[in-house]
């Protein structure tokens, strides 16, 4: 039986001043175990749906749970529960890797040996150990990614959000952050993710939902999507049918 | 706890990582001190010991003129100019080089001012006798004498103080050669020429005089030497230069996305401040110990006053922590509401000069006009600088710093509740 750890209800967004809802009338349920692919062309509300689920933004109506709590009544906990790892470098760049991770640790409410350890580990598994006294203005934008991932799951979370985790890096930090995650996974982290690299949510999601204007067009395994949509070979031609070819330019 | 003290950490990191940064911090202050220190010291020996060279047109040649010269000699102020070339000033020749600005201040006897003086006083005292009957013969006749005009050319460069200073100088000179006129013709008129010295109403001293007394503890207020006024003063100012780098800081953060990962972690906005607030806390009180070092060993060093901390340390301190709370809100406030350094920077300076104008910082609040006056009780800078000189002037304690510490507190936490609540309004957007 599959647990629901998110909980999605009739949710709207709209913007101060903005003419449509971002996110209009979208429910959805995310269980625990998964890896949950959110993907959608440009301002389709993916990233406005994540940040809802993260507690940086408040619906304008509708629910939303984790793990059966609310953001109003258990913000806290929920914040203890959830790992975030945004797609800007949310790190400072005149510290170093390592200051970084032990300051985003601390507000995790890690201390002393423990959080060292976290950190020491977490470092080597991403490859970064001899860089961890180095300041983040100096590394690679495939280096800064990997240590924004740790600073998202140090507190070992049960359910990661990850915006964007692999935009504008190289194969090789691609796939050692893949492959982390997916370590994670197996280790009973339930990731929901968003991306533009519809190949690798493709092979890394076990659900994937395609956004667009604010509400889900499809949902399901990438194979139910792709046996679902007339021709398709992969999840991208799944993706060019439901949202078209028109470019989605908005400022 | 923990979380405000690796907060608190991670900002002290941050400020060591920039090393630019901390010199504007501690030594630009320092520099700033010294030498608005020193300009306002030497701009008062110039008024006390350089002399400021003046024009003497003297058309008269008599003993009026030859008196006004002779006190204009005795002052240590002036320094008398009568020609140039070996050629006398006249009136024109004198009004251009003023108005070319080569001389501040040209003085013109006019013509026959001594015997015209002397005949318009014999003239009244004659009258006045006659009135009373003491003499029946007047010996002046009834001739017209016209009023006489000193002129004074201004170089229009010049403040209006040293206009007043200089016309209260002539004006009482004057008025003491016309008594000693007066008494003279009185004197030749009952015969009594022959007593002329031993006259005390002829001498030169004055009956009345002034002493200055400056009040002791507990007897009022005593104005502020330039040392006294300018360590307080560039102090306050020091303190509150904090709020451009914690602004930056803060926007910084919110543009570079730590801000809202800060967010989504277990941690308050108010911890997240509270290590913000007691980094740069920490920072206005080096400074603040600094400042007051320099007051006390280094000004004495240059030729200035030292400043005078005597026991009231402990004050001082606790009125500088209050002063760099009050700094420390004000720069949260900005950081929250400006949503680039292009915004805080260039504010925070902006607001930091006119909150250091209006308080007093750079003229002293008593010297202002009445509705600037009123205006600077807005300024925290006033409020601490109130305290500071209720300190070191009146010897204050710290029940007489109370009112104004108590609107420095006031000030931070009207100042981070805004903040706190401006950014709460905009996460629900």
């Amino acid at each position: 039986m599959n647990l629901s750890v998110i909980h999605i209800n009739n949710v709207y967004k709209k913007y101060k001043g903005a003419d449509v809802f971002s996110i209009n009338n979208l429910s959805l349920e995310i269980n625990k175990g998964e890896i949950y692919g959110l993907l959608g062309p440009n301002g389709a509300g993916k990233t406005t749906l994540i940040s809802m689920l993260c507690g940086l933004l408040k619906p304008t109506s509708g629910q939303i749970t984790i793990k059966g709590l609310s953001f109003k009544d258990n913000a806290k906990q929920i914040k203890q529960t959830i790992g975030v790892v945004p797609q800007e470098y949310a790190l400072y760049p005149t510290l170093t890797a390592y200051e970084n991770l032990m300051y985003f640790g601390a507000m995790y409410g890690l201390s002393g040996t423990d959080l060292k350890f976290k950190v020491t580990e977490s470092l080597e598994h991403l490859g970064l150990s001899k860089f961890q006294n180095k300041k983040i203005r100096t590394f690679s934008g495939g280096m800064k990614r990997r240590v924004n991932l740790i600073a998202g799951i140090l507190h070992q979370p049960e359910i990661l959000f990850l915006d964007e985790p692999t935009v504008g890096v190289d194969v090789q930090s691609k796939n050692v952050i893949m492959e982390h995650l997916k370590m994670l996974n197996k280790n009973g982290t339930t990731i929901v993710y968003t991306s533009h690299h519809l190949n690798e949510a493709e092979t890394f999601c076990s659900k994937v939902s395609i956004i667009d204007n604010g509400s889900i067009v499809a949902s399901g395994t990438p194979k139910e999507l792709m046996q679902n949509s007339t021709g398709a070979n992969n999840l991208e031609d799944v993706f060019i049918q439901l949202t078209g070819e028109a470019l989605r330019d908005y400022a | 706890m923990l979380k405000l003290i690796s907060s608190t950490y991670k900002e002290m990191l941050l400020l060591s990582r920039d090393l630019g940064g901390l010199v504007i911090l501690f030594v630009m202050p320092l520099v700033l001190i010294i030498t608005i220190t020193l300009i306002q010291d030497s701009s008062f020996k110039t008024i006390n010991e350089a002399k400021i060279p003046i024009l003497f047109v003297d058309n008269d040649k008599e003993e009026i003129s030859n008196t006004i010269l002779e006190n204009l000699n005795s002052n240590d102020a002036f320094e008398i100019v009568t020609k140039q070339d070996d050629v006398f000033f006249t009136e024109e020749t004198a009004k251009s080089a003023v108005l070319k600005g080569k001389y501040q201040l040209a003085v013109i006897i006019p013509k026959n001012l001594s015997s015209d003086l002397d005949k318009k006083v014999n003239q009244n005292v004659a009258k006045i006798l006659s009135e009373f009957g003491v003499d029946d013969e007047p010996k002046s006749t009834d001739e017209v004498i016209l009023n006489k005009e000193i002129k004074l050319y201004f170089d229009p460069a010049v403040q209006k103080s040293f206009k007043n200073a200089v016309m209260n100088n002539i004006d009482k000179m004057i008025s003491r050669i016309e008594s000693k006129s007066i008494y003279k013709a009185f004197q030749e008129e009952l015969g009594e020429a022959e007593q002329k010295q031993q006259n005390p109403l002829l001498t030169n001293s004055n009956f009345v005089s002034f002493k200055e007394i400056n009040p002791k503890e507990g007897q009022g207020v005593t104005l502020p030497n330039s040392t006294q006024h300018n360590v307080p003063a560039w102090t306050l100012f020091a303190i509150f230069f904090i709020v451009i780098p914690l602004s930056i800081n803060i926007v910084k953060e919110k543009n570079q996305g730590t801000f809202v990962r800060l967010r989504t972690n277990p941690v308050s906005y108010l911890t997240v401040l509270g290590g913000k607030s007691i980094t740069y806390l920490i920072v206005c009180l080096i400074q603040f110990l600094l400042m007051l070092a320099v007051g006390v060993f280094l000004l004495p060093l240059l030729g200035l006053h030292a400043l005078e901390v005597g026991s009231n340390f402990i004050t001082l301190f606790i009125v500088a922590l209050f002063s760099g709370l009050a700094a420390v809100g004000f720069g949260i406030l900005l950081g929250t509401l400006a949503t680039t350094p292009e915004q805080s920077a260039p504010l925070g300076a902006t607001m930091v000069v006119i909150l250091a104008a209006i308080g007093g910082v750079w003229v002293p609040v008593f010297l202002m006009p009445n509705f600037m006056q009123l205006i600077s009780n807005i300024s925290p800078m006033n409020w601490g600088l109130n305290a500071f000189y209720d300190v070191l002037l009146r010897n204050g304690g710290i029940m007489e710093v109370l009112p104004e510490i108590g609107l420095l507190l006031l000030f931070f936490i009207v100042t981070v509740t805004i903040s706190i609540w401006y950014d709460k309004r905009q996460r629900t957007v």
